[in-house]
């Protein structure tokens, strides 16, 4: 399936390859190299690039460029998929992944790989298996393999690799037992220029962190299970059970992993908590412009708008801005023409604003389209649909758990058109 | 690591196989480049005993690896480390020898014994690691020890050590094609695995090498159905895609009859969705109630798929949602794909590579299946922060999606679109907007006008695409629109863009007559700039002239010869040969005048409007979800998806033969409706169980499968005297018996079985009628037996018996049971051809290990029995006598994974030497081996079906604490047998 994969950061260079079948050559990459330069930005590289004897198959996550050869049919999705995971493993592994970071741990990054795919079939993707096979560099065990001479290879087959819960680990030992559970919902929203919703919808998470000792078995019921309208599940989820009790029945992996997401079902009605007032004209006479934006809570529930950043790609004609803030920061690119609008906390009694003028190219005509204003959000403790989480149950152990439950609503991507 | 600036002007991967052969020869290797000494540093790290060092210098060298970098040079010294205690050590030179065992053959076979020892080890991450590595050194020499290895790993008691074999053979069959008749027999016997871990690969290998051997899946259809769902989601996608096409191959299409549907398809549609949002109870009911609309019946293994894959759209990973989705949309009845439009929008938050391969798909299906995804139509509204290969497909799928009822809504997003700052998304837009118009009648006007206000936009593209776009509908009613085309006409002066102004020339050309006077002008302006124009204006320029010269010689009669005349000495060859072509058509010589009298209607002919169609229209004959649907292009290795049979091959295939326990006990089942260890079982043996309905054929059918079953332990009549002896002989001698009784006693049970049979079949005309008399007089009795076999068992502890003998029988209501005088009967009882065979198949990851007894009837003339034999821990074993070194040798071999123990407390009735060694031997036929300790005992063993050896070792202190192991490569067996020991020695 896979044959090789090659990673490129964002100046062309390969800067790791790694080959499951026959070698392939690197020229190979040089399809890839000219459909980047065609496609001007990163994003608009197209994932799926044929050339004559392989098909190149690409994802572009934290500036690097992850290109899968493969030479015969397989679901595009498939290899996609599966090159996500490999992202998702190396922030498992490090913290962060960036090339820099990649360069330094190019040793466990391959031993990984290796374990990863076995002639180009996933062999192991679990992080919990992955860890116990090759186990995160950490310092401290640097540290300690140095002066021990023992190593990061686990030399016994994981016992999750046979086991009906793949997913976790064995003889797991915490201290102090804990399960946090964070619910976090994100709204997608396209905003009329007048104002009312065009679209509106609600995608969730509720991602977990589970640190329990031994083999614990959860359960974990809502108030209002009804109103999640399509979900998909961590594989540990008992599907049978959802179905017919509405109760969400796992044994978890160990650590962090995202339990479920859902969606609101849209004939709920999505409450919009923000509501943006602008004015932004350009005239055609004068190569000045007006540029007015006020942003206000609306149907917040009495919660706080927190981390409120407003985002608005000018157009091309637009060669500055001076603006004043009522509060926050604001910053404008004239190269990208990108206008950033740091706001921080809404304040109910004293609404947010953004006010000043656009300067024009002179002798440019007038742009005949307003930029769309794109809004993040953070409310703290509220999840705009109303899920409620209603008990977490353990079984299976005898200790007493620490359980927590945190709830939280963002802005997702959420457009006002102007 | 460190390495990296050291190395950083390594010679490149460029460098061939021929030069890195020099390169390792000691002698030349100094000679060439500096490079050779800073690899000797690696060498001499590499050839120290210290592993620390060993280890640095293997990480060195494989960081070069990934960069790229050539270290084939290194393979001598590093080959020498295969053997390395260090673990990590190995592994890196293990990747090592990956890369460069193809370039080096010779020099890797020195590494294959290495591996060959390692096949052999008890632990089973080696063994896989080793099979891993030795399949995937590609080097052709090794191919028959691969085969070997291959073959033997296949029926490794290590699920996970299958896997590898599954894994090692499309490796093995790419770098040997000609061994594929052999791979095809390990394949099949990996596909009859029941461990979910094995499923996916050995189907992903199947695919690799014999997707064409559709036969082999028959009998493995149901099981790998029923496993799906715990399969690992790379497992998932494969053997979904791969059913997909087993079922196009095998059942009828589920459409073919949707004639009586297809009056109303939008109301099925609506009535699919409806029901999903009732819950997915409603929509098994709409799907049930379907058959019973038209004659077609969806076979039960058909609708099986279909319900066991549908769960997996909840799946977190989008390979596996998209799989199912493919599954459903070339499968399912058309009320029933609706279910997944759902799933597929879901998808849609995902990132940006999963919703341009999603979105791909969902273009496709759109057209085919509208309804489907008209409720969720604000899901495609584009963002402007979409990239625009994103935007572009959304707008694809929202004009697929476009109707007369949405129509206002979605002409009213694109015209937000229209403003957009990126212009290949406008163009989209824009031609979309002319599908629409297109497609949906009402709206043309609109459009029309929509457009013909785009046309003073300043955006020269903008302008340009939309008058390509009014060129196309115009087309379709020409004659209301003179306006337009005046309109149009006065552009030719600003527009640019060669595209627009072509299709302008052409349309003043086609209707020259409702814009007679602009026409001949319009041509003098081109004619004016016509050296300076773009090939493709310069042609319609000459059309136009044509045209115009036809329809109105006495203007434009000069102007035409003048245009003519240029064209003639154009640079470009299409254009002179289109100028000469025309000449002649229309000013014709002397000689020609055939032609030319037809010329009008060559050139004004009424020509079709053209069709706005999708690009992704019969893209559908793709597999969905596949590359070559994502490319529209037939991929390598593409498996055609075929058309569904006109009539449906043989249903029976796929039947599985049961075991025959297991049909036994679901006769049992249909009388004691509860028996939950059985419910998978059920929809195995499906269809043959109609046989079980009447009476008569039921104990035919019994009477056939006992014949076929030859081994002792099935007969009825024999081992009912058997019983009674055994019974008998069990209670006087008190369990003091040897084995050599046990043996013997086997022995004569099985000499005893074919007269059973004989005489069983012999009677067989003769006693239908009687038994099934007797069975309905008996159902009273029936119901109170039943309920004792339990309190039976409770009294009796099941280690109480004959000690060697392998199975516990017991027997009901022997009072009135007098077995010489009854007269043989003719349904013999049936039991599994050997249980033993069957327990051993089973593996850690399979359904609950406890041995279940298996029950029969015995019927007689004027009774029936009850008769339930439960075979002890999984497997027979028979003593074996070592000495005690030869004990401690055999289990220092078997440590680790193979070795359980176990704390326990003896009670003190337990404690005597004489006790202790009567009750293991009473739980496991083991042979005791003398030992040299006063409190230690060991008893060894071995199983009879594979001769792995089974150790016991009791180490009891007097205090009465003790320590139960048990050294066993067979782990089940261990794990089973410590813990009845344990439970027969506390007891």
């Amino acid at each position: 399936m896979i044959h090789s994969l090659f990673l490129i950061n964002s100046s062309g260079d390969i800067f790791l390859e790694k080959h499951w079948k026959s070698v392939v050559s690197r020229s190979v990459c040089d399809y890839f190299f000219e459909a980047q330069e065609r496609a001007t930005e990163a994003e608009n590289v197209p994932p799926v690039i044929p050339t004559p004897h392989h098909y190149l198959l690409s994802v572009y996550r934290h500036k690097i460029f992850f290109v899968a050869v493969i030479q015969t049919e397989v679901p595009p999705l498939f290899v996609i998929e599966f090159l996500h995971r490999v992202v998702d493993t190396f922030q498992d592994y490090f913290g962060v992944c960036s090339e820099p970071v990649i360069k330094d741990n190019v040793v466990v990054v391959y031993e990984v790989l290796e374990e990863m795919l076995d002639n180009g079939f996933p062999l192991a993707t679990e992080s919990n298996i992955l860890k116990e096979l090759i186990k995160p560099p950490t310092i401290l065990r640097t540290v300690v393999n140095t002066i021990t001479g023992s190593t990061n290879v686990g030399d016994q087959l994981p016992t999750g690799q046979l086991s009906v819960v793949p997913w976790r680990r064995t003889g797991v030992k915490y201290t102090n037992n804990e399960a946090y559970f964070d619910v976090v919902e994100e709204i997608d929203a396209i905003i009329d220029k007048s104002g009312s919703t065009i679209t509106a919808e609600i995608q969730g998470v509720i991602d977990a962190c589970v640190k329990l000792t031994g083999m614990p078995d959860l359960t974990l019921s809502f108030m209002n299970p009804r109103l999640l309208d399509d979900v998909s599940f961590h594989p540990c989820v008992r599907f049978k059970r959802w179905e017919s009790e509405r109760i969400l029945s796992f044994i978890p992996p160990d650590g962090n992993f995202r339990l479920l997401s859902y969606h609101v079902s849209a004939q709920n009605l999505v409450a919009i908590p923000v509501y943006v007032k602008h004015n932004i004209s350009f005239r055609d006479s004068s190569s000045l412009g007006r540029f007015e934006i006020t942003v206000g809570p609306k149907q917040t529930m009495g919660k706080t708008i927190e981390g409120v950043i407003v985002t608005s790609q000018m157009p091309k004609g637009v060669l500055n801005m001076s603006l004043s803030p009522s509060q926050g920061t604001h910053t404008f690119d004239p190269v990208t023409k990108m206008l950033s609008w740091d706001v921080g906390k809404i304040n109910p009694q004293k609404l947010p604003s953004l006010k000043g003028t656009v300067s024009l190219q002179a002798g440019a005509s007038r742009p005949d389209e307003n930029p769309t204003i794109n809004l993040q959000f953070k409310i703290q403790q509220l999840a705009i649909s109303g899920l409620k989480v209603n008990r977490l149950d353990m079984y299976g152990e005898k200790y007493k758990p620490f359980k927590g439950i945190k709830y939280m609503t963002k802005a997702g991507k959420f457009q006002v058109r102007t | 690591m460190s390495a990296a600036p050291a190395y950083s002007e390594d010679k490149g991967g460029s460098a061939g196989p021929g030069e890195a052969e020099y390169g390792h020869d000691p002698a030349s290797g100094g000679i060439f480049s500096s490079d050779y000494k800073r690899h000797d540093d690696l060498k001499e790290m590499l050839d120290t005993n210290k592993d620390s060092l060993k280890l640095e210098a293997m990480k060195r060298i494989v960081a070069m690896i990934a960069r790229g970098k050539n270290a084939s040079d290194l393979f001598p010294a590093v080959v020498k480390n295969v053997a390395c205690k260090n673990i990590e050590v190995k592994k890196l030179v293990y990747v090592y020898l990956v890369r460069y065992a193809e370039e080096q053959q010779d020099l890797a076979l020195l590494s294959i014994s290495t591996f060959q020892r390692g096949l052999k080890d008890p632990n089973q991450l080696i063994r896989a690691s080793a099979l891993r590595v030795l399949s995937s050194i590609r080097v052709p020499i090794i191919v028959p020890i691969m085969m070997l290895a291959i073959k033997e790993a296949a029926s490794d008691m290590s699920p996970y050590v299958r896997k590898t074999a599954a894994h090692a053979i499309p490796k093995l069959y790419s770098l040997d094609s000609d061994q594929k008749d052999q791979l095809i027999e390990v394949i099949e016997k990996l596909l009859a695995d029941k461990t979910t871990l094995v499923a996916g690969s050995v189907v992903m290998a199947f695919e690799e090498v014999c997707p064409e051997r559709i036969d082999l899946i028959h009998k493995n259809y149901r099981k790998l159905c029923n496993l799906l769902i715990d399969v690992e989601e790379w497992g998932q996608v494969v053997i979904i895609s791969m059913l997909t096409r087993y079922a196009r191959t095998q059942f009828l299409s589920p459409t073919q009859n949707e004639s009586l549907l297809e009056e109303n398809p939008e109301k099925a549609f609506y009535g699919s969705e409806d029901d999903e949002a009732k819950g997915p109870g409603s929509e098994e009911a709409a799907a049930a109630a379907l058959p019973t609309r038209k004659p077609y019946v969806m076979d039960p293994d058909h609708r099986l798929l279909l319900r066991n894959t549908k769960p997996l759209l909840q799946s977190r990973s989008a390979a596996v949602v998209m799989a199912v989705a493919q599954l459903y949309f070339h499968l399912a009845p058309k009320a029933e794909v609706g279910v997944i439009a759902k799933a597929l929008v879901r998808l849609l938050r995902s990132h940006s590579e999963v919703q341009y391969v999603v979105l791909q798909n969902v273009a496709t299906m759109s057209i085919k299946r509208r309804g489907m995804f008209e409720p969720y139509l604000k899901s495609f509204y584009i963002r402007s922060t979409d990239p625009t290969q994103i935007k572009i497909l959304k707008l694809e799928v929202l004009t697929n999606l476009a109707n007369e009822t949405n129509i206002p809504t979605v002409l009213r997003e694109f015209q937000t679109y229209i403003r957009s700052m990126d212009k290949d998304f406008v163009a989209a837009t824009i031609q979309a907007i002319g599908r629409c118009a297109t497609n949906i009648g009402r709206v043309r006007d609109t459009c029309l006008n929509g457009l013909v206000q785009l046309l003073s936009n300043r955006d020269e593209l903008v302008v340009a695409e939309s008058v390509v776009v009014i060129k196309k509908l115009l087309q379709m009613q020409p004659a209301q629109h003179g306006e337009i085309i005046k309109h149009l006409a006065k552009l030719t002066d600003n527009i640019q863009v060669p595209m627009a102004r072509a299709s302008i020339l052409w349309l003043i050309g086609e209707y020259c007559e409702h814009v007679p006077r602009i026409a001949p002008d319009v041509l003098r302006k081109m004619a004016k700039s016509f050296t300076a124009e773009e090939d493709i204006v310069k042609l319609q320029v000459i059309n136009l002239a044509a045209k115009l010269y036809l329809t109105n010689s006495k203007q434009t009669k000069l102007l035409t010869q003048y245009v003519l005349s240029l064209a003639k000495y154009d640079q470009n060859y299409d254009i002179r040969d289109r100028a000469r072509f025309t000449r002649q058509l229309i000013v014709p010589s002397e000689q020609g005048g055939a032609l030319s009298r037809h010329a009008k209607k060559l050139f004004l002919a009424p020509k079709p409007a053209p069709v706005l169609e999708s690009s992704f229209k019969d893209r559908d004959h793709f597999q969905l979800g596949s590359l070559s649907h994502l490319l529209n292009a037939k991929a390598t290795g593409y498996q055609e998806l075929p058309d569904w049979p006109e009539e449906a091959p043989d249903p029976s295939v796929r039947n599985v033969e049961v075991p025959e326990w297991t049909k036994c006990s679901n006769r049992e089942k249909r009388k004691e409706k509860e028996k939950p260890f059985y419910s998978d079982s059920e929809g195995e043996s499906g269809p043959t169980e109609s046989a079980d309905s009447d009476p008569e054929s039921e104990s035919e059918s019994d009477s056939k499968s006992s014949s076929e079953s030859g081994s002792g332990e099935s007969s009825s009549e024999s081992d009912n005297e058997d019983q009674d002896e055994d019974e008998e002989k069990g209670r006087s001698s008190e369990s003091e018996q040897s084995e050599e009784e046990g043996e013997k006693k086997k022995m004569k049970k099985r000499k005893k079985v074919p007269e059973g049979q004989r005489e069983g079949s012999s009677s067989d005309e003769g006693s239908d009628s009687s038994s099934s008399s007797s069975e309905s007089e008996m159902t009273s009795d029936t119901e109170e037996e039943q309920v004792e076999p339990a309190s039976w068992r409770k009294k009796t502890p099941p280690s109480g018996k004959s000690a060697p003998a392998p199975k516990e029988i017991s027997l009901l209501d022997l009072e009135d049971f007098t077995p010489p005088s009854v007269q043989p009967v003719s349904p013999p009882m049936v039991v599994s051809t050997s249980l033993a065979a069957d327990l051993e198949g089973l593996t850690l990851t399979d359904s609950p290990l406890v041995p279940s007894a298996a029950n029969f009837q015995l019927c007689t003339q004027t009774r029936q029995f009850y008769v339930s034999i439960q075979p002890p821990v999984g497997e027979l074993m028979a003593p074996v006598f070592m000495s005690e070194n030869e004990f401690k040798k055999e289990q220092g071999k078997l440590t680790g994974m193979n070795e359980i123990t176990e704390k326990l407390t003896l009670p003190d009735a337990s404690r005597s030497d004489h006790v202790v060694v009567q009750k293991v031997t009473a739980t496991a036929n083991l042979g005791r081996v003398p030992c040299g300790t006063s409190d230690e005992y060991r008893f060894a063993g071995r199983t009879l079906t594979s001769g792995s050896l089974v150790l016991l070792t009791l180490d009891a202190r007097p205090t009465g604490a003790a320590q139960l192991t048990v050294n066993s490569e067979k782990m089940v067996i261990g794990t089973m047998l410590v813990k009845d020991v344990v439970q027969a020695l506390t007891q």
